[in-house]
């Protein structure tokens, strides 16, 4: 075992943790922890762009983008925190651009603009240009350029560390930030971080579901730590389906190709998202389009001999168009599909995307223990973090926009409190919890298989949690996550060496996801309404007396050494907004 | 809307399973089981359309948990998991089983010219240290504008092929002169040079050019374009470095 000592300490090397790590390495000695090589991270999938109220195109405002930003999360977003996104969103493009992010032009020379989903002028009149984009790799060169400029402030690296535990001390009856414990990949060796202040940046947890635009590494690593240390998450019932994941696979088109006047069509070539949304069509808010692609299917109008998707329709476009503002999703139709997305039209289905939910904090990126105690030292931002900007549905281009403002916040924040603050002694054996969970993955003579776990977890996932769920789904999801979590006690590994063994990697993230799940359905359970991701059929409606609130799901240990879900509740910041019916 | 018939077939095909046998003939290397790499030959059942990964993952879940190798994203854009599939340089998510005529055995090896760790996973230190020497990044003299620096979008197009870069150094550890001197700074750190070199806003385009200049810069190139041919995102990567020397040459860029 090693020991290191850093002011600062970053987990996680995609967008949030890149931007935090540029300010903190100029304030602190900071390290940054990643369990994949920085450019590896899921980051660089993001496709179609950020937004920010630039008005480089036409009559824009930051109010406007508050707005569409809490109305697109069904109102349970907190206004104070939507309000600094939208507002501290223009100085976060000019900082990328600045730092050298080639944004596509206007004539003027201008980062150039298009349209995007929940996106609008005025209060939802009409479709906005809001979004600021790179082609369709928006994310790609937003990873690309933070990795250089990690690489200008010289930010130090320790790639392919893998963060297994948060360490927590208590000092004189508070509990505070101590450091990490972390896996080195390369040679199965425990690290113990001590830090003065962590920032977790580990990204989301989509992995738990089959169909989905995720990494295979999107793990929840980081909520899982937290969680783990009696910590709480919030609102992990709200998880974000994309309308438009390639049939079956899952890949991600952008909402960018809806922006540039792609059309969603049903079996019969009916424009279909003219009968949920009048005003803004195929650009509504996520959850409302898959819903409705989710609807057209049950209704009997999906496409194909098993009618279970519906079209994303390119082929009106100019070729030159496509080739210009969406060139990599119309080769993943051509690579993955054999489609040509010129005279095709690409076959789509919803696929699970985004966490709403995560570890709670405050605008500063401190991470909170209960509604209102930040724990010292402890920092969180990007999807990991439940802030909360996107409420109940995040709205595209926000979350590119949430890494940078929100990221850059939490590495001043940590920086400084670093600055002011001594290290806390770390807990007696600091290693001990990861030292037992890898050797007794490695040594177990168990019968169960990760890959069969993993399998039926997200099977069920996908069966009962997804678009529409029911008390009876969810019920069968708990069920069965719990016979999983049980027979997890029971897995085994077949590589036993200490050298990438990324078959031991699997199977600790089976375990983050497993809890995890766990998690979601039971917070999905409590949770008698439908808003924004959550739609539950035997709820339909916004129940806003008895659910306007956040969920807060703490892990406790009974005595028999038994844990179980505590839920809990914390009221929505609510500033100048009323809720209303939310209608696009 | 007419239904093209490529789309009728994507959907007809899907109702039916078509699963093939496959051999998957893998370069194995663990030196805490042995000091010699091998080979291992797996069988296994496979939808055609499916990936080179999926193929990989059904190996390591079914099979042989031991199998080590990199990946992320599973859609060609993470750059994870670069490898020598049938002798060539490609991504395992990208590459379609039914594209590499699966009646032989379809042989994965490490990408060369870096240190193989285990099985199909290298040393990527020395890549990224050839990257970070031509200083990616842009650098700007003068105070900073309030708002965005303006760019042609003429100006934007000029180093947008360079742009896409995933570092996923296939591109280098195709290179013949890269595997017979990794001192060679290789094809992708010039290709990230390029895409600072030739935009508008950048002013540190001679310091690039005179790193590159330099014995084991671009000079080293002998256009013989298995870069190119390895990109798994179609940059044209000997064009670029044709570019670089021309600029070296002419001083114009």
């Amino acid at each position: 075992m090693k020991i290191h000592k850093y002011d600062t300490v970053i987990v996680g090397a995609g967008g949030a943790g890149m931007r935090a790590a540029i300010e903190s390495t100029k304030r602190s000695r900071t390290a940054v922890l990643t369990k994949l090589y920085p450019t590896r991270s899921h980051t660089g999938a993001a496709q179609g762009g950020m937004a920010a109220a630039l008005a480089n195109v036409e009559e824009d405002n930051w109010e406007w983008h508050t707005f569409d930003t809490i109305k697109g999360g069904d109102y349970l977003v907190d206004q104070d925190a939507a309000e600094i996104l939208a507002k501290e969103a223009i100085d976060a493009v000019l900082d990328l651009e600045k730092m050298g992010l080639p944004f596509n032009r206007t004539p003027d020379g201008t980062i150039d603009q298009r349209r995007f989903g929940g996106h609008s002028r005025n209060h939802g009149e009409a479709p906005v240009r809001r979004s600021c984009y790179a082609a369709d790799r928006t994310g790609h060169m937003i990873l690309q350029t933070l990795y250089q400029n990690c690489v200008k402030e010289g930010v130090e690296f320790f790639n392919e560390f893998y963060v297994l535990d948060q360490l927590i001390t208590e000092v004189d009856g508070v509990k505070k930030s101590a450091g990490v414990v972390a896996f080195e990949l390369a040679t199965g060796e425990i690290h113990v971080f001590q830090a003065k202040s962590v920032i977790y940046a580990s990204g989301g947890t989509g992995k738990f579901f089959k169909v989905t635009s995720n990494a295979h590494t999107l793990t929840g690593d980081g909520q899982a730590a937290c969680y783990r240390r009696g910590l709480p998450l919030e609102d992990m019932e709200f998880f974000q389906f994309h309308p438009t994941g390639i049939w079956r696979m899952g890949i991600l088109l952008t909402e960018g190709a809806r922006g540039e006047g792609g059309i969603l069509r049903n079996k019969d070539g009916e424009r279909f998202m003219e009968k949920y949304a009048p005003v803004m069509k195929d650009l509504a808010s996520r959850d409302v389009v898959s819903r409705s692609i989710y609807t057209e299917i049950r209704e009997g109008r999906g496409c194909g001999p098993e009618g279970d998707h519906v079209y994303l329709d390119l082929t009106h476009l100019p070729p030159e168009q496509l080739d210009a503002k969406l060139p990599d999703i119309t080769e993943f139709a051509r690579t993955y599909l054999g489609i040509e997305p010129y005279t095709d039209p690409i076959p789509i289905q919803p696929t699970a995307h985004y966490a709403m939910g995560g570890i709670p904090t405050n605008v500063a990126g401190e991470v909170l223990s209960d509604n209102d105690t930040v724990v010292p030292g402890l920092y969180a931002a990007g999807e990991v973090a439940c802030v909360s900007v996107h409420g109940a549905n995040r709205l595209g281009t926000n979350s590119l926009l949430d890494i940078n403002v929100f990221g850059k916040r939490a590495g001043i924040a940590a920086a400084e409190y670093a600055h002011r603050s001594d290290f806390v002694e770390l807990p007696e054996n600091p290693a001990q919890l990861v030292v037992d969970q890898v050797e007794r993955l490695r040594e177990s003579t168990g019968n169960e298989r990760v890959a069969e776990i993993r399998k039926e977890l997200q099977e069920t996932m996908d069966a009962n949690v997804m678009v529409f769920r029911t008390e009876q789904t969810i019920k069968t999801a708990v069920e069965k996550i719990a016979e999983l979590r049980e027979r997890y006690k029971n897995v085994s590994v077949q590589d036993k060496g200490k050298r990438f063994n990324t078959d031991l990697l699997e199977a600790i993230e089976l375990g983050n996801l497993l809890d995890l799940a766990e998690v979601m359905a039971v917070s999905a359970l409590a949770r008698k309404e439908s808003r924004g991701g959550h739609y539950r059929e035997d709820y339909p409606n916004r129940d806003d007396v008895n659910f306007m609130r956040h969920t807060m799901a703490y892990r406790e240990v009974g005595k028999d050494g038994k844990d179980s879900i505590r839920l809990d509740y914390k009221p929505v910041v609510q500033t100048r907004y009323q809720p209303m019916e939310r209608k696009y | 809307m007419a239904t093209p018939t490529t789309l009728d077939k994507l959907e007809a095909d899907s109702t039916t399973s078509h699963l093939i046998t496959v051999t998957f003939r893998v370069r194995r290397f663990n030196p805490e089981v042995a000091a010699e790499a091998s080979w291992q030959d797996f069988q296994l059942e496979i939808d055609p359309k499916e990936r080179v990964l999926d193929g990989l993952h059904k190996i390591k879940w079914d099979q042989d948990g031991s199998l080590t190798f990199r990946r992320s994203c599973a859609h060609g854009i993470c750059g994870s998991d670069a490898m020598r599939i049938n002798g060539k340089n490609r991504l395992a998510c990208k590459t379609l089983i039914k594209d590499l005529n699966p009646s032989k055995p379809i042989t994965v090896e490490p990408i060369k010219g870096l240190t193989v760790l285990k099985d199909l996973v290298v040393d990527m230190d020395p890549f990224f240290q050839a990257y970070r020497d031509v200083m990616p990044f842009l650098i700007t003299k003068g105070n900073e504008p309030t708002r965005e620096r303006l760019q042609t979008a003429e100006d934007r197009e000029r180093f947008d092929d360079t742009t896409k870069c995933i570092l996923c150094a296939a591109c280098t550890s195709s290179c013949p002169v890269f595997w017979n001197d990794g001192q060679y700074f290789g094809p992708a750190a010039i290709v990230n040079a390029h895409r600072f070199i030739f935009d508008s806003r950048d002013e540190a385009g001679e310091q690039r050019l005179e790193i590159l200049n330099d014995k084991d810069g671009v000079w080293r190139c002998r256009t013989t374009f298995n870069c190119t041919d390895a990109c798994p995102r179609g940059i044209e990567v000997t064009k670029a470095i044709q570019e670089v020397k021309r600029a070296l040459i002419t001083r114009r860029y």
